[in-house]
């Protein structure tokens, strides 16, 4: 029977690990389980690539707590499992943040909580990825097992390192798929004196794209910069958002107050030609963007939702096309680069075909399934799939730490 | 250092691979004469020396795709080398080995301002790349202080950071996408003008792998807008420990500067009687930080940074009053390296990063290792980052000087991991830590590192001899032993 293993130490996951390489049965690993449904399904009753039997899970939840907290050095190391709010509140009480801004994917899923092993293993980030990165450019080292059984680290608490092989980074967003994470060391940033957004009104997808392109050119700073349509922004619960009764076209400026008050109102010239604007203050600009961040648009529906990253400026141009064969409603964050796509009927395929292959004829990025039943992630590529030569290196990249794929296999992509 | 002993089979076959590179390169992008060779013998770490086999300059990627075969299918080794400036012998040539010079591949291919970033190939030099974009008021920011010289391959290679990595990233928050060459010839493309690269972040592991992965034969790197002002401000203190204490309090306040950078006594003076910019010279320490940003914020951060200068007792705070001033308190600074240059025959500059609060005791230390090994030593340090550079004075003429200043530089990179911090912090591991890394990893955290190398370069044929004290062969790092046995601890209540 399928159990739920829960290792309090790093050796108990080394054991798990190794136990598990002897029968080699796979092993789901997981946080606190809030994104189960990000990714392909694995050893489920869909079977794993080798046809193996289901495994156990392995759960990092009671590797729990923060280890070294600096605030002058800007570094925190928690155990895996820690919830990623914990260590949020516990940065706040210093006036610090983590500056990507992790979003909350959970509540997509209608799951809650997420530890910080489950934000760094799918590298989520938020609006700010565009200006400040994305969690990979946050974490500084890491201890984990691997798929051999084996405790190893790699990189440190310092920001400046490159002794050997940044194996941190390669960690982050690798679904773990190549190792069991226990403890991560990040990079921990002042928290903006000040947040404020320009709104503008009424504009197209095309007009928007130009707009943010402008913003972020500027050298006002811009660290935020997202479209909503119509049909998307009335659902905000910023009333001066909702009752604009318009699309909406959002730039974020944060920092000291000062400096604030000065570029908000350079900005504001900048971008007048564009349309009637908007101010949004500091509390409200927090919740919408918190909204942003956490695709609120999409959160209480079902439809097939894809995320795409894309070249910015070629984004409307990418919903335009897709939009031409599945009607479906865009949103787009990180200045163009980041387009949410929920459709509203699908087809077998969830519509992959067209959206990959419209990617790939617009300057190139990639499209993740974000939500869509169990048995469509299990027979479309979730993550967007790759060149042969590509595929292959992915493949001897995995091997070099889990040999005999018991790591999550096929959660990222069939065989690995 | 130790290189691997070079194989007699391929320096025998020396003519043969000579003809081989001529079918697939230019006759004249294959050097092979001695004096031409004497060029490439060494890099920026200059205490070694090796003449390659030959060396081959490509001038297309399908050139390097081939040149990668032909090796891969004979067994000859690769060292990739961009301008040759790495200080820790990284682009060293093999005896035994082709050197691939990059130096052809110097085109900025397409600047795309609306996903500001540009497409360069390796070769062209990391200014080069600020200099194309300025024009429209935009920068790269990682700014090596060899930034006219190094070439962004070897800053990929590298990782390397510059004075405005505090707050603007390293080469490896800087880049968006890239080509690469593996052993076998593959071209592959990680990366683009989108951000986060699909799949696992082999964008990430390739920055910082000191060209033992892959070729790397074309950057997308992001640019920026450049900020509208820029001011600077010059503090003094009586040691470096108060103004390690500003720099921690700065930082408290929220405050991330585009720069901040500390000298220590000796390097103050060095530079002040170089440059003549109006250094302080009976102080302890000397700290630069630059404010950039609209004039407002850097008017209101001036006010902040100078009361926490002044409430550490701070000798003296000097605000630059214009770009020709902020440059002055630049220059001394940047003119650090030639300036102890000066005042002895030969320094060791050497690398080593600390969780910035030890740095008292590590220069109290590191004053006691100098009396030690006889050796004068001046400290700069990228002050915000943690980053030290120990300037360590010697004389190779004088016997047995080097060998004490490679081992003064080792125990202060020890002591470097000893308080928490990294054998280096920007200039690679290359040859010269490489036989340190045991101080900072296990070997099993090296047999992962190497078992990656195998993923990418299975034959071990690029750049050998680097990063790793001791090669295995992939066969025998793959071996795995299992313990057949019963599920661990089943019985705990949790379960
Ligand atoms: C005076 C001086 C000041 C310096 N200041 C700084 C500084 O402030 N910050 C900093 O970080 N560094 C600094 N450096 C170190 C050095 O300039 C950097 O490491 C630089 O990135 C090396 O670039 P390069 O083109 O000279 O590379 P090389 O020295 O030619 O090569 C360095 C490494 O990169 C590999 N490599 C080069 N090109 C490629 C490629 N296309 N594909 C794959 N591998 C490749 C080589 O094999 C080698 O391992 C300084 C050096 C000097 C001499």
């Amino acid at each position: 029977m399928t159990k739920v293993l829960k290792p309090e130490n790093p050796n108990q996951v080394s054991e798990i690990i190794e136990w598990s390489l002897g029968d080699e049965l796979p092993l789901d690993i997981a946080g606190t389980n809030t994104k189960r449904n990000l990714g392909r399904p694995i050893l489920g009753k869909y079977g794993d690539a080798d046809n193996r039997v289901i495994g156990h899970t392995l759960e990092l939840s009671q590797l729990n707590g923060i280890l070294l907290y600096e605030p002058e050095e800007l570094v925190l190391t928690a155990e895996a499992g820690t919830p990623i709010s914990d260590i949020e509140a516990a940065i706040a009480v210093n006036r610090q943040q983590l500056a990507f801004e992790p979003m909350n994917l959970e509540r997509l899923y209608g799951t809650e909580g997420g530890t910080l092993g489950g934000v760094i293993s799918c590298n989520l980030s938020g609006p700010r990825r565009f200006k400040s990165g994305a969690a990979r450019d946050h974490i500084l080292g890491i201890k984990g097992v691997s798929g051999r059984g084996e405790l190893f680290k790699s990189g440190g608490r310092v920001v400046k390192n490159v002794t050997g092989y940044d194996l941190s980074k390669l960690m982050t967003g690798s679904y773990g798929t190549l190792a069991a994470l226990t403890e991560i060391t990040i990079k921990v940033l002042p928290s903006p004196e000040d947040t404020r957004t320009l709104i503008l009104i009424g504009l197209d997808d095309e007009l928007a794209q130009q707009a943010m392109t402008a913003a972020i050119n500027s050298s006002h700073e811009v660290s935020g910069a997202v479209h909503l349509p119509l049909t998307l922004a009335i659902q905000s619960s910023v009333a001066n958002i909702s009752s604009s009764q318009t699309a909406i076209t959002g730039l974020r400026l944060e920092g000291f107050g000062p400096s604030v008050d000065a570029r908000i109102e350079a900005l504001r010239i900048n971008l007048k030609k564009y349309g009637d604007l908007e101010e949004l203050d500091r509390e409200d600009s927090v919740v919408f963007w918190s909204e942003v961040r956490d695709v609120r648009p999409f959160q209480k529906e079902n439809r097939v939702l894809w995320r795409m990253s894309v070249t910015p400026s070629l984004s409307p141009l990418i919903v335009k096309n897709i939009r031409s064969e599945y009607e479906g409603e865009a949103f787009y964050d990180w200045g163009g680069g980041l387009i949410w796509y929920s459709m509203n009927q699908s087809s077998e395929d969830c519509g992959a075909q067209k959206v990959r292959s419209t990617i790939q004829n617009n300057g190139g990025g990639h499209a993740t399934l974000i939500r869509a039943d169990d048995i469509s992630r299990s027979q479309v590529e979730v993550f967007q799939p790759q060149p042969k030569a590509l595929a292959a290196l992915s493949s001897r990249v995995k091997k070099s730490f889990d040999p005999k794929r018991i790591m999550n296999p096929d959660r990222m992509y069939l065989g690995v | 250092m130790k290189m691997p002993d070079p194989d007699k089979t391929i320096l025998a076959k020396r003519n043969e691979i000579i003809g081989a590179m001529n079918k697939i390169v230019k006759k004249d992008n294959v050097i092979v004469e001695k004096k031409k060779l004497a060029v490439y013998e060494s890099d920026g770490l200059t205490a070694y020396k090796q003449l390659p086999l030959i060396v081959v300059l490509p001038e297309t990627v399908e050139q390097i795709s081939s040149v990668l075969s032909y090796c891969h299918q004979n067994n000859v080794k690769i060292v990739p080398r961009g301008a040759g400036t790495s200080l820790s012998g990284g682009a060293l040539p093999l005896a035994d080995g082709i050197t691939l010079g990059l130096g052809k591949f110097n085109q900025v291919l397409e600047v795309d301002y609306d996903n500001r970033c540009a497409r360069v190939q390796p070769g062209v030099t990391n200014l080069a790349i600020s200099k194309a974009v300025e024009g429209n008021g935009f920068y790269y920011a990682p700014d090596p202080s060899s930034q006219i010289a190094c070439t962004i391959g070897g800053n990929v290679a590298e990782n390397s950071g510059g004075v405005h990595c505090l707050k603007y990233g390293l080469t490896t928050n800087n880049i968006l996408g890239l080509e690469i060459v593996l052993t076998d010839g593959e071209i592959l493309r990680l990366g683009g003008k989108h951000m986060d690269s699909e799949g696992y972040d082999l964008l990430g592991l390739m920055t910082g792998s000191e060209g033992l992965l892959g070729v790397i034969t074309e950057v997308t790197v992001r640019i920026l807008p450049k900020p509208t002002t820029a001011t600077a401000l010059m503090v003094s203190f009586n040691s470096s420990e108060a103004g390690g204490k500003c720099v921690a309090n700065i930082i408290s306040a929220g405050i991330i500067p585009g720069g901040m950078e500390m000298m220590d006594g000796p390097a103050i003076a060095a530079a002040e009687a170089f440059v003549q910019v109006g250094y302080p010279v009976d102080v302890g320490a000397l700290l630069l930080v630059e404010l950039d940003g609209p004039p407002e914020e850097v008017d209101y951060l001036i006010e902040k940074v100078s009361s926490i200068a002044e409430a550490l007792d701070a000798i003296s705070v000097r605000v630059s009053e214009n770009e020709m001033e902020r440059e002055s308190f630049w220059a001394g600074r940047k003119a650090a390296f030639p300036a102890i240059g000066r005042m002895t025959p030969d320094y060791y500059c050497m690398d080593g990063t600390i969780p910035r609060n030890k740095l008292p005791y590590v220069l109290e230390s590191m004053d006691d290792m100098s009396k030690k090994y006889d050796l004068r030593v001046a400290n700069v340090f990228h002050a915000g980052d943690g980053n030290l550079h120990p300037l360590i004075m010697y004389d190779a003429n004088i016997p047995g000087e080097l060998e004490r200043a490679e081992n003064f530089g080792a125990d202060i990179l020890r002591l470097c991991v000893e308080v928490g911090g990294v054998l280096t912090g920007e200039h690679g591991v290359g040859v010269e830590k490489r036989d340190l890394m045991g101080e900072m990893f296990s070997e099993i955290d090296l047999n992962q590192q190497q078992r990656v190398k195998c993923a990418f370069d299975p034959e071990q044929i690029l750049n050998p001899g680097k990063v790793f004290p001791t090669l295995h062969r992939c066969a025998e790092l793959g071996r795995m032993h299992i313990n057949r046995g019963k599920l661990p601890f089943p019985d705990l209540p949790r379960f």
